[in-house]
């Protein structure tokens, strides 16, 4: 049983960090970011590009995966987003959708690229150890270090940097932020490119489990359950909502029926609604007229 | 230019505001009325397409261009009614009873997806329609011995009072009415209590309910309303492609309901007819363009680029759609040449958040 | 037989008192104003008597009929209506629809008579309309009667909010700071309505208001409020010159 946590815990990082970054995205801007899989997807082919295509080390793959899709996401705000800057939620939600689709179909017509799926290589590809009765798979325990340093990188950021307080402004309400000197719209960018660098983590690390392919990102529409689990807008509620709704994929695969296991997170998601929608770590707020 | 003068209570009723509507929509249904007569079978076959998506379309609009909700998980109505259709069907149940069942059960079920809506907005309420779509494909899927699981449902063709409604023409027509009456039915709701209602609560709903509009009773009504007229849109979808699966009615294909009513115009009940016939014509735009482009950019994510683009620029340059874009045109006809550029500029304004909506 | 009594009202938010213990009574067909300081609970007040709030104690009795447990819409049917002191306006319809919602309440139509607008539907909306001209008449918002809300000035929203209100045949009117905004003439229009209001329509008026020109003009009796207490109550002139309602808004001499 233990193992199946562990299993759990290993692909909740990875929906943690998925929500993760929309969860950056939702604080700062109220935009709900559905191209957030996509973006993974996107940051896994730029990985797999300076892994196989380029030779490079493990380390330099991931810095070069996370700066590039930095450089997107922040494109991406800069082009798509800032001109629906104050209209409704919803419409922003269409066009990051559609940022989604372009992202997909693009991803097919870069030579060498295309329609196919590959594998990524890692370092750490199939050592496993023995703990007491738990056999640990080098890739899982990998995945959640890594995570765990990522997060504990950000949570140092959002508390202790002017950048970060400045990125809690602006969520609450920008108008204010702006009069406040800070300057919302490289703000937003710049979050948009932390958001696209994380997702590119994210995709490094799923690669080896999901092979690299255009239709990689689908998973990240696991991450929304996970940060409602958790409370939207919280960034602690998003990392413990990945591995609450992993933990649930995974015991759901081994003791439920057939299809279950697909379904689980959504399952769990509408009971999460149902009962206490703001989540775990979410606050609820009501219009005072 | 015209000019309307009002002159009783009457007149703000009416169906047509002018006799020019009068003229020009009357000769819109002549011309469908006559296209079986006209138009080769392949244009037929696409207008049973653009009706059945219209109806959906019509359906989405009310949830969320008058009633201000929003649901990612209509293909899940389409679904229920498409197999609510093939099963009565194959139990021998006549056509204008097994109809009125997939229209009402689909009502049933979106009424109780309306029950969540009461509490949950914005991007809850979408995650929550998300969830139900992802479920109800599930449910559908394992439910073999029911709905034949990943293998599908086989339709025959619709039997009307003993006749056969096969072949283009028949169908053609079964479609368009049921479309019309769709159209007429949801103007008449929008001229009336409840039609107003539901406008309320999207623009807000404290004062709405303030007004004395329930709001549980009015959210669930525009649930199973949408979901009813979806549902009469799957029953025809059924018959019209013949074999259902469940992998017809994913969360992709929500997506793509979603983008008929975005596409021709949000609260306008034109934009469901326009986006419907855009998300139709798009994938032949784009099969055709396929021949003049190099191979790696004509591949199977042409379609996905193409589709995107439009979404995004559409959202950025003409929110209002297709049909807010044909509102600007007529206007600057009608008002040649006084039409200013900013009469329908919607007011920029810094984001204000809707956690407190 | 009392029209409209509050006893005892109180709510807090978590911490934070807003309203405690405030008890008056509204006789029919009086203007009665409620002011203070900002922060005093006033609005919190008008929420707690729509049933947007759920008090944490007391009661609301409106003609002998205890207000509790309902949801907001019941209020209207019982006959409450209320504006809002930041215009909740139904921005993307017209004035007249925005009228024509108000009066939902008095509707006798059903969904499925209304999908095939049968001839009581028809006759059902013209004579709502015809109500409602009444209203455009009465505040004199015939021209702006089909433009869009979101394109009008301020002035012209808030008499807009006062019809909607209207519209709705109340027996008890709710105004919460109807003048707040508006130019001195704006406000003199209001004062003639306001008084209209309760000479000839035979409404209820119970008023949050800030501007004591108004409030003297008008009002029959006031209510002064601070902190979520009642500190004063009685006529405008006596409640002016009450001397904790001055200590309130100016402070203690020194």
């Amino acid at each position: 049983m233990l193992q199946l946590l562990l299993a759990g815990v290993a692909q909740g990082c990875v929906y943690a960090l998925v929500a993760l970054g929309f969860v950056l995205i939702y604080k700062a801007t109220e935009t709900v970011n559905f191209a957030q899989g996509d973006l993974m997807m996107l940051g896994g082919f730029f990985a797999l590009t300076a892994s196989v295509i380029m030779g490079w080390p493990y380390w330099a793959t991931i810095l070069f995966a996370v700066a590039a899709m930095a450089v997107v996401g922040m494109l991406i705000e800069r082009i798509v987003l800032r001109p629906v800057l104050g209209q409704p939620a919803f419409t922003v939600v269409m066009i990051t959708i559609g940022v989604g689709y372009m992202l997909r179909g693009l991803v097919t017509m870069v030579p060498g690229w295309g329609t196919d799926t590959y594998t990524f290589p890692t370092p750490f590809a199939d050592g496993t150890f023995k703990v007491g009765e738990v056999i640990f798979a080098v890739q899982q325990v990998a995945v959640i270090l890594m995570t765990a340093a990522l997060v504990a990188g950000l949570y140092f950021f959002f508390r202790y940097s002017k950048l970060g307080v400045a990125m809690q402004a602006t969520s609450q309400n920008q108008l204010a932020a702006a009069y406040m000197g800070i300057p919302v719209r490289r703000v937003n960018m710049m979050i948009w490119g932390l958001s696209a660098g994380v997702a590119a983590f994210a995709g490094i690390l799923l690669a080896p489990v999901t092979f690299v392919h255009s239709n990689m990102g689908f998973i990240g529409l696991k991450a929304f359950p996970a940060a409602v689990v958790g409370g939207f807008g919280s960034v602690p509620g998003a990392i413990v909502g990945g591995l609450i709704i992993g933990v649930v994929e995974a015991f759901a695969g081994r003791y439920m029926p057939e299809g279950f296991k697909d379904i689980a997170a959504y399952v769990v998601v509408l009971a999460v609604l149902l009962v206490k929608p703001s989540g775990i770590f979410g606050e609820t707020a009501k219009k005072k007229v | 230019m015209r000019f309307l003068f009002k002159t009783d209570y009457a007149q703000d009723l009416r169906l047509f505001k002018h006799s020019g509507q009068v003229f020009w929509y009357g000769l819109l249904m002549l011309f469908l009325l006559a296209a079986p007569y006209i138009a080769g079978e392949y244009l037929m076959s696409q207008l049973q397409f653009i009706c059945i998506y219209s109806i959906v379309g019509l359906g989405l609009m009310l949830l969320v261009g008058f009633t201000g909700q929003i649901s990612l998980g209509h293909a899940a109505f389409l679904a229920i009614g498409a197999y609510t259709e093939g099963l009565l069907q194959a139990k021998g149940v006549p056509f204008f009873i097994s109809l009125p069942c997939a229209a009402l059960f689909s009502a049933a079920i979106g009424w109780v997806l309306g029950l969540p809506a009461l509490r949950l907005k914005g991007i809850y309420l979408a995650i929550a329609t998300i969830a139900f779509n992802v479920i109800i494909e599930e449910v559908i899927t394992r439910w073999e011995g029911l709905t034949g699981g990943n293998s599908g449902l086989h339709l025959k063709p619709v039997e009307l009072f003993g006749m056969k409604v096969d072949g283009d023409q028949s169908f053609y027509y079964l479609c368009l009415g049921l479309t019309v009456l769709s159209i007429l039915a949801l103007m008449n709701l929008l001229r009336s209590p409840t039609g107003r209602a539901f406008v309320a609560i999207r623009d807000s709903e404290i004062s709405a309910s303030c007004m004395g509009v329930n709001l549980a009773t009015y959210k669930t009504m525009s649930f199973a309303l949408s979901a009813a007229l979806t549902g009469i849109a799957g029953a025809l979808y059924a018959h019209k492609v013949t074999f259902i699966s469940p992998e017809q009615f994913t969360l992709i294909a929500s997506i793509e309901l979603v983008t008929i009513v975005i596409l021709g115009g949000v609260g306008f009940l034109h934009g469901a007819v326009l986006g419907a016939a855009f998300l139709i014509v798009l994938p032949q735009l784009i099969s055709l363009a396929k021949d003049y482009l190099p191979s790696n950019v004509a591949g199977s994510g042409l379609q996905a680029v193409v589709f995107g683009l439009v979404l995004i620029v559409f959202i950025i340059f003409e929110p209002l759609g297709l049909y807010g874009r044909w509102l600007k045109i007529r206007t600057w006809f009608e008002l040649f040449p006084f039409y200013r550029r900013g009469m329908f500029r919607r007011q920029k304004s810094y984001m204000k958040s809707e956690r407190l909506r | 037989m009392s029209f409209f009594k509050v006893e005892n009202l109180g709510i807090r938010f978590g911490g934070v008192v807003a309203v405690d213990k405030v008890g008056f009574e509204v006789k029919r067909g009086e203007v009665f104003t409620i002011i203070g300081p900002n922060g005093a609970g006033k609005t919190t007040i008008f929420n707690l008597i729509g049933l947007l709030y759920p008090a944490t104690s007391g009661k609301i009795f409106f003609e002998q009929k205890e207000l509790t447990g309902f949801a907001p819409h019941r209020v209207a049917d019982l006959g409450i209506a209320r504006t809002f002191q930041n215009i909740e306006l139904f921005e993307h319809a017209t004035v007249l629809q925005n009228l024509l919602i108000g009066r939902h309440r008095h509707r006798r139509t059903a969904l499925w008579q209304e999908l095939l607008f049968l001839p009581s539907v028809r006759a059902a909306e013209l004579a709502q309309r015809e109500a409602v001209e009444k209203v455009i008449d009465f505040l004199n918002l015939a021209k702006y009667r089909d433009s869009l809300v979101a394109g009008l000035p301020y002035g012209v929203r808030k008499v807009v909010e006062l019809g909607r209100a209207l519209a709705t045949e109340p027996k008890l009117l709710l105004l919460d700071e109807p003048s707040s905004g508006l130019n001195p003439e704006e406000t003199d229009d209001m004062a003639f309505w306001i008084e209209d209001i309760k000479r000839h329509l035979g409404v209820t008026v119970l008023m949050v208001e800030h501007d004591m020109n108004l409030v003297s003009r008008v009002s029959d009796r006031v209510l002064a409020l601070n902190l979520g207490t009642l500190i004063a109550e009685g006529t405008p002139a006596e409640v002016q010159s009450h001397p904790a309602v001055i200590e309130a808004y100016l402070g203690k001499p020194v």
